[in-house]
């Protein structure tokens, strides 16, 4: 069947009020950013519906692109056809037929929109569904749930059939909930809750801590591609490298052993914070899940939480790491964030951090290095980079390997 | 030169071959070093994994490397033998297959495990019913050829997945070292099969190279332990130019398969439509569906099968006895002793195993030969 449209049905939406003409435009933008090497695609965003008008490209891409878009709740691939009801029967016997299995039951759903078409949706309904009874053998219709339900929207452009209807990812437009940083390690959980923090609507500027030569190029490669495969979700990611090494050494050397995993943690969060200032966003996303490792207990939240009176938000702080693993194969970063390449939070770990740090030990410690100085040193040597969806840093080889396989 | 050998080895593919050359000359970092010459091994290894993975339609991570069928085959066997010794020590298989299912198991035997080997019928096919029956509440694998070596008989093994629907806990294993590239990887990829075996010198890789497809989350205990490479379940540094050379053939392989499938089929009714005229002819491989199309196995009554390959020989056609693993043990075909054929058919059986790159013009080639021979040979007996 060849479609002509994907007719794209708004999540939560319907109860956004006075905000909705924000939502629908964010949704719109955000669709047309992931289909933007579909040339002839045209992306027409209204009151109740999106439509993806496809000029005749693949609707199978652009479904399983669309799929993946936050603030859709469900998808059709459409028809468009002129108001011609013979031409309606015609088409929706085609739709019924592709499906058709012996045994099956269908129904005609019928939304009139344009109030002045001669025919109302009853006599629609009877026309198409006795043009299919006639034409199927042995096809029933049932209103309760039928197996084929072919939709018939009379719009003022025309006739819209559709029969298929696709889930979408739900969740809110990303962008529509401001914007914040993310502290993206590497690792399996950070590209999890800035999958979550997405879903919630909200942009997401990563930060990643970069601490040559303790961490390898790859490691910077791997949190970039990490960066790519998430930014599938919601858009172009803005990635923030930090220079790490200077604190990270001068922790290591003035701090007593117990409190180094700490207190790097807060200078951590201090410059992210610093960053998330400066940038105007207004919040700090982390991949900390409660009781996972020595950093993440609730004793040692408090005590790196110290450093900032900004919103410090963990999506995953009461999943299971199995859980989180779980979502992290879902959105295709599992693979990627299991390479072994040490990240900055694996350098300089003590055998034994404090499990149970004491803040007032915590602050006292802190005094034995320069804290201004060094976060100011950070915050002046980051780099930033635009970093689109799919972009590929692992691995610049392709061209050649796609010669050799 | 004919060579109607192909399910001994098949020829390297000449891209392949480059690929290897290739990978070994400039790709030659173990991809298990972290510096920037180890990471680039790395990435090619993983993307040849993808590439398996995308062309039989599964996740890269469910696609692991091994040395070739007979690793595969020992390794599934062992390793669910090994893994699932607490639920049980019962394992189901066939009466035909291939010498490194059929030692194994033998093996197996001897630590104490149970074997059943289905028995089949005339066409070298078991029966579903008997599946059924052998089944128990200790059985913990059961493992099935897709494709009969040495005479092309497909196995049911769509149908014996319906079986084991019903006990999700049992490994089922599938050697389809025969299968591959033959028209038939929906039956062998089916949704209830847990472990395949495919070895890459069967359709145009280098030779010591294959890979097993391991459904995720299921677990076999590892054979090979070492520096934990393949997810600690294969340890040994990685074959990569054999395994890129690999990942380029198969996909050669599965290019335009349909078509490949139809010209060996073509020739090997050519050759059965032939040869099947004969008073002393008996061809054990049937000439339809729920056969592979580049197996023809046959014998001619009172003619040892060695005196036919090597006859067939000086012509500069190759064809084996019925497997190539065991033609010099002097041994009866296998598959033919379990089919119940008489000791003189099994011991005058020949194989012919075709490819895509095989022709019509050869077939006809060998039957015109065969003419010739067949009658030489009326003269001795």
């Amino acid at each position: 069947m060849q479609y002509s449209e994907i007719m794209v049905r708004y999540g939560e939406l319907s109860t956004k009020g006075k905000n909705r003409k924000d939502f629908i435009k964010q949704l719109g933008k955000n669709i047309r950013h992931v289909l933007h090497d579909f040339s002839d695609i045209h992306v027409n965003p209204q009151q109740d519906r999106l439509h993806v008008d496809l000029h005749g490209e693949d609707y199978d891409k652009v479904i399983e692109r669309l799929t993946g878009v936050f603030g859709i709740e469900t998808l059709s691939p459409a028809i468009k056809l002129d108001k011609d009801i013979d031409n309606a029967k015609r088409v929706a016997l085609q739709m019924v037929k592709d499906q058709y299995q012996s045994g099956m039951t269908f129904k005609i759903n019928t939304i009139r929109q344009d109030k002045n078409y001669p025919l109302d949706t009853y006599d629609i309904n009877d026309k198409l569904g006795g043009f299919i009874i006639e034409n199927v053998d042995g096809i029933k219709a049932k209103m309760k749930h039928p197996d084929i339900e072919i939709r018939v929207e009379i719009r003022m452009n025309g006739i819209f059939l559709s029969s298929e209807t696709i889930k979408g990812a739900g969740g809110l437009p990303v962008g529509t909930g401001g914007r914040a940083t993310m502290m993206l390690s590497g690792g399996i959980d950070s590209p999890v809750a800035t999958y979550l923090a997405m879903k919630r609507g909200v942009k997401v500027d990563m930060i990643h801590f970069f601490s040559p030569p303790y961490t390898s190029p790859q490691a910077l490669a791997k949190a970039k591609e990490l960066s790519a495969q998430v930014a599938k979700f919601g858009g172009n990611i803005q990635f923030i490298e930090v220079p790490f090494t200077k604190v990270q050494e001068t922790v290591k050397e003035k701090v007593p052993e117990g409190y180094l995993m700490t207190i790097q943690r807060r200078m951590m969060l201090r410059i992210a914070s610093q960053i998330t200032r400066d940038r105007h966003c207004k919040g700090v996303f982390t991949g900390e899940s409660l009781g996972q490792v020595a950093s993440q207990t609730l004793e040692s939240m408090m005590a790196i939480n110290d450093v900032t009176n900004l919103p410090v938000l963990r999506p995953l702080v009461s999943m299971d790491k199995t859980e989180i693993i779980r979502i992290a194969e879902k959105i295709g970063t599992y693979d990627l964030s299991i390479m072994p390449f040490e990240d900055c939070c694996t350098i300089f770990t003590p055998p034994s951090p404090k499990t149970k740090p004491d803040l007032a030990k915590t602050r006292h410690y802190e005094t034995y290095i320069d804290v201004d100085a060094l976060t100011k040193e950070a915050v002046a040597g980051i780099k930033v980079t635009d970093i689109k969806p799919g972009e590929e840093f692992m691995n610049q080889n392709q061209d050649v390997f796609s010669e050799l396989l | 030169m004919i060579y109607f050998d192909n399910s001994a080895t098949t020829q390297i593919d000449p891209s392949a071959l480059n690929t290897y050359d290739q990978v070994s000359k400039k790709i030659w970092g173990n991809p298990s070093s972290l510096h920037r010459f180890g990471e680039e091994s790395f990435n090619l290894l993983n993307q040849s994994r993808k590439q398996i993975a995308d062309l039989l339609g599964v996740q890269p991570n469910e696609i692991i490397f091994t040395s070739g069928g007979t690793e595969g085959d020992n390794w599934v066997l062992k390793g669910t033998a090994i893994e699932k010794r607490k639920f049980g020590r019962h394992i189901i298989t066939t009466a035909v297959e291939h010498p490194a299912i059929h030692n194994t198991c033998e093996q197996l035997k001897q630590l104490g495990y149970d074997v059943t080997y289905l028995p089949v019928d005339g066409e070298g096919r078991i029966s579903i019913d008997d599946l059924k029956a052998a089944i128990r509440k200790d059985t913990i694998l059961v493992s099935i050829m897709a494709v009969n070596n040495e005479i092309g008989t497909i196995q049911p093994i769509k149908d014996a997945a319906e079986v084991l629907k019903q006990y999700p806990n049992i490994h089922y294993h599938i050697d389809a070292v025969q299968g591959i590239g033959k028209g038939i990887q929906d039956l062998i990829m089916n949704e209830r099969v847990d472990f395949v075996t495919f070895s890459g010198h069967k359709f145009h890789a280098p030779r010591g190279v294959g890979f097993i497809y391991k459904r995720a989350g299921k677990k076999i205990a590892p054979l090979m332990i070492g520096g934990g490479q393949e997810h600690n379940l294969r340890s040994g540094t990685e074959n990569l130019p054999a395994i890129a050379a690999m990942a380029r053939a198969l996909r050669l392989l599965l290019t335009d398969e349909d078509a490949k499938v139809q010209k060996q089929a073509a020739i090997k009714s050519a050759i059965y439509d032939h040869i099947k005229n004969f008073d002393k002819v008996t061809i054990f491989s049937k000439d339809q569906d729920n056969f592979a199309p580049h197996i023809l196995c046959f014998s001619i009554l009172g003619v040892r099968g060695e005196t036919i390959v090597h006859a067939f020989e000086d012509h500069d056609i190759y064809i084996s006895t019925t497997s190539a693993c065991s033609s010099k043990d002097h041994v009866p075909s296998a598959t033919l002793t379990a089919m119940q054929e008489p000791t003189e058919l099994c011991t005058s059986a020949v194989r012919v195993s075709l490819d895509a790159n095989n022709t019509l013009a050869e077939a006809e080639t060998f039957n015109r030969v065969f003419d010739q021979l067949y009658e030489q040979f009326s003269k001795l007996s």
